[in-house]
């Protein structure tokens, strides 16, 4: 009786432990989380105390000691533009693959290539840019961008600068070849996920697969199209290696987006550029964090609006045809 | 609209006009095809480059020597390698418990608003930018200690493993039919032993995939390790040190002038690019010879599977 009850007690014991244990592992993504916007605000404490707003708003970069400028402004613009420029790209794209695999591809082949398409997701960022900047640089710059330079570089200021290969347009296109992935795949599911009675109604009333798809399919999967393309927005923020490659990291107001074939910077790689040369006891270093925490907080707010886009269109139910 | 109107609406559109839809449904389908061709080339661009100019670079004296000097295009890749895989081993020490403890949180023990909660920070953090958690780790470790570590580095790339290991083992757990607890529980067996013993036994091709998938993520990771392990020339002397990889490798080679040293950059990239396709179809082989549908879990890990 004793022994068994000891039992128990020593079972309730380690019960109680590895309950405590699996709630601290729970916990421990709050802790951290809030652990780097601490860290990150408390180490560019310094920057903001200087310069205030304007270090978001400035355009100046300059780390000599003495006559130090800091303005992040360029890079910030510089992070999204590419990042547009990258989800124009990579969006239709994406849609049009998405569309192929969920509503045309006959069912052998749909498995292979979706296969395919998410191992361009394994592809790590690095050799992206190491292909970016010796293949796919050199072919972009004499088929593409210099002969439209040569057409259109005189009206539209655009294309102004001549091209030379690393610059924002090739920064741009890279990275949208390394989100169509996370696009292409989200948006299948999300095209996959609408029921079937959406699409059998279409084909009732004697329409094609085109009509079915853009009267009864895409209606309903809209919004969970847009939260793909928010989350695909959100990888383009935040990736770095390649576009460090690739932009041509231009500092201070040069830096700032104006034309296609310019040189550019954006957040994550003027940091990936710049970080080890700072010393940690100057403002260049404070700066640095802080373009660190604008990126995290740019991420942040990207990610948050594509989970709850993406969360309200999963919980959604069946309806019928949703207009044209 | 009332539903009369729409159908008459309907009506109209698909009348008498078919050859001309066909046509437009043809052309549909051609541009959508070409789609599907303009992404799969630079795939196809990348795979041929990298072996194409890897093979030329790759011998046993590549996989197996320290590196010469800059540009000589003599020595290897080899301490970039054992790098790679230290990392690999320090980060999973690190990584896989938290995520697996966590994961095992959200799926048995907390309430839904709590699980709801955690599971929505686990996504959010999976998306920040990897170069955050690396000065993150800077910060934290590297300065506080004075030098660049390998724990550092780890710790860094275990921020970016933990939340993919939490949300895959969390939905694997999901997938387990609620009478396999209350058989547990019926035969009077603690919850800590139900847990691990059925739970984890029967969600393990599910947990074994997340932890494959989020190995594969962090082989690749750059930015991270140039706030934390730096780089180095020399093979591993503790985890005090400065470290090479292989991502580290490819970035700094592939910024030198010299051929030679862009040659080596190629064939450390064959290398990693072999680690992370063979984690990659061990995953499919998983995913594809378990039982039971892959479900939530599938499109959890495409959002999820790679990056940088």
């Amino acid at each position: 009786m004793s022994r068994d009850l000891l039992a128990k007690k020593r079972n309730f014991h380690w019960d109680s432990i590895f309950k405590i244990t699996a709630t601290c592992a729970g916990a421990f993504v709050l802790l951290i989380i809030v652990l780097i916007f601490g860290q990150l605000m408390s180490d560019s404490w310094l920057i903001w105390e200087k310069e205030g707003l304007a270090f978001v708003t400035g355009d100046r970069w300059n780390p000599v000691e003495g006559r130090e400028a800091f303005g992040a402004l360029p890079y910030i613009a510089g992070t999204l533009v590419t990042s547009l420029i990258a989800l124009c790209i990579a969006v239709p794209l994406s849609i049009g693959i998405a569309m192929f695999l969920s509503e045309i591809a006959p069912t052998r082949i749909r498995e292979p290539i979706s296969f395919v398409v998410e191992l361009l997701a394994a592809v790590p960022s690095i050799i992206y840019g190491l292909w970016g900047l010796f293949t796919f640089r050199i072919v972009f710059k004499d088929w593409f961008e210099s002969p439209t330079h040569e057409a259109l570089g005189e009206h539209i200021f655009l294309f102004r600068d001549a091209p030379f290969g690393l610059d924002i347009l090739t920064a741009s296109v890279v990275l949208a070849i390394m989100i169509i992935p996370t696009i292409s795949a989200v948006s299948r599911e999300i095209l996959l996920a609408v029921p079937a009675i959406q699409r059998e109604a279409a084909y009732m009333l004697g329409a094609t697969k085109w009509e079915v798809f853009r009267m009864s399919v895409l209606p309903y999967a809209k919004s969970g199209l847009i939260g793909a393309s928010i989350l695909g927005l959100g990888r383009a923020v935040g990736e770095t290696m390649a576009v460090t490659m690739l932009i041509g990291n231009a500092v201070g107001p040069k830096a700032f987006p104006f034309g296609f074939f310019q040189q550019g910077n954006s957040l994550a790689s003027i940091i990936a550029n710049e970080f080890n040369e700072a010393s940690p006891v100057s403002m260049y270093f404070p700066a640095l964090i802080g373009l660190g925490l604008i990126l995290l907080f740019v991420s942040l707010g990207i990610n948050v609006c594509a989970h709850l886009i993406i969360r309200r269109v999963t919980n959604a139910h069946e309806g019928g045809i949703k207009g044209f | 609209m009332s539903s009369s109107e729409r159908r008459l609406e309907f009506r109209n559109y698909f009348q008498d006009n078919l050859g001309s839809r066909m046509v437009t449904d043809k052309i549909v389908k051609i541009i959508v095809i070409a789609c599907v061709a303009i992404a799969i080339i630079p795939l196809g661009s990348i795979l041929v480059d990298v072996v194409r100019m890897g093979v030329e670079i790759i011998s046993f004296e590549f996989l197996t020597a320290l590196p010469g000097a800059a540009g000589s295009g003599e020595g290897g890749i080899a301490n970039s390698i054992q790098g790679t895989f230290i990392m690999i081993g320090m980060t999973s020490a690190i990584g896989i418990p938290i995520g697996v403890l966590s994961g095992i949180y959200v799926a048995e023990y907390a309430n839904s608003r709590v699980g709801k909660l955690i599971r929505f920070f686990n996504d959010v953090m999976m998306q920040f930018p990897s170069i955050v958690f690396g000065i993150f780790a800077f910060l934290f470790i590297v300065l506080v200690l004075g030098k660049f570590n390998l724990w550092a580095g780890a710790i860094a790339l275990s921020l970016i493993m933990f939340p993919i290991i939490a949300r895959t083992t969390e939905e694997a757990l999901k997938l387990i039919p609620d009478t396999y607890r209350e058989a547990g529980h019926a035969l009077g067996i603690p919850k800590a032993i139900v847990t691990v013993k059925i739970l984890l036994t029967a969600a393990k091709g599910g947990i074994v995939t997340g932890i494959m998938l989020s190995v594969a993520r962090i082989a690749g990771e750059t930015a991270p390790l140039i706030m934390t392990i730096l780089g180095s020339k020399g093979w591993f002397r503790g985890t005090e040190t400065a470290m090479d990889a292989l991502p580290l490798t490819i970035w700094r080679l592939s910024l030198l002038p010299y051929d030679e040293a862009v040659m080596f950059g190629w064939g450390a990239a064959l290398v990693l690019i072999t680690i992370l396709l063979v984690l990659n179809m061990s995953v499919r082989y998983l995913v594809l010879h378990r039982k039971g549908g892959s479900g939530s879990l599938g499109m959890f890990m495409r959002i999820t599977g790679g990056k940088k």
